[in-house]
């Protein structure tokens, strides 16, 4: 199943804070 | 909802959020408020678990034991094997303690731990609700 990530923190908080929903944050530095 | 950050384009978020290594997960409640944190590699069926045990541990800090309680045990039933299920067998005790107010729960859970997992930190943690002789 692919996951689909977002990269955008700041905008990932506001949308998790507006539908109650918790954020999977990972900090990467494998190449994508 | 998953955000993944690189770290080489973006290293200030690191020191904003305190991770000093990759991979380090982070798990946030809905007001951004950190619950839970993974540091280093792990299988996948060790990663799974500490998800689980991230969601138990937002459960529990915003009082919903009930909801903390069934996350715990749907990691002590998906992941027995891992390294994180004696931790989320100490905070299922703790959870349904903190839901029903009956101490016999802390001692269930030290008996729990004479069953399985006796020989982790967490046991050590639960030998402090061993019954006492009357």
């Amino acid at each position: 199943m692919a996951i689909d990530w977002k990269t955008d923190v700041d905008a990932a908080l506001a949308e998790a804070k507006a539908s109650g929903r918790p954020v999977l944050l990972d900090f990467s530095a494998a190449p994508m | 909802m998953p955000v993944r950050i690189k770290v080489r384009e973006h290293p200030e978020l690191m020191e904003r959020f305190g991770a000093n290594w990759t991979p380090t997960i982070l798990v946030l409640d809905p007001d951004g408020v950190e619950r839970h944190r993974i540091e280093g590699f792990l299988p996948a069926d060790d990663f799974a678990a500490q998800l689980v045990l991230g969601l138990g541990h937002m459960a529990f800090a915003r009082g919903d034991y009930a909801e903390a309680e069934r996350r715990f045990d749907e990691e002590l039933r998906d992941y027995p094997a891992t390294d994180s299920a004696p931790e989320a067998q100490y905070w299922k005790g703790v959870a349904r303690y903190k839901r029903t107010g009956n101490a016999a729960e802390l001692t269930a859970t030290y008996r729990a731990f004479q069953e399985r997992y006796g020989n982790t930190p967490w046991a050590k943690k639960a030998s402090v609700w061993a019954p006492t002789a009357a």
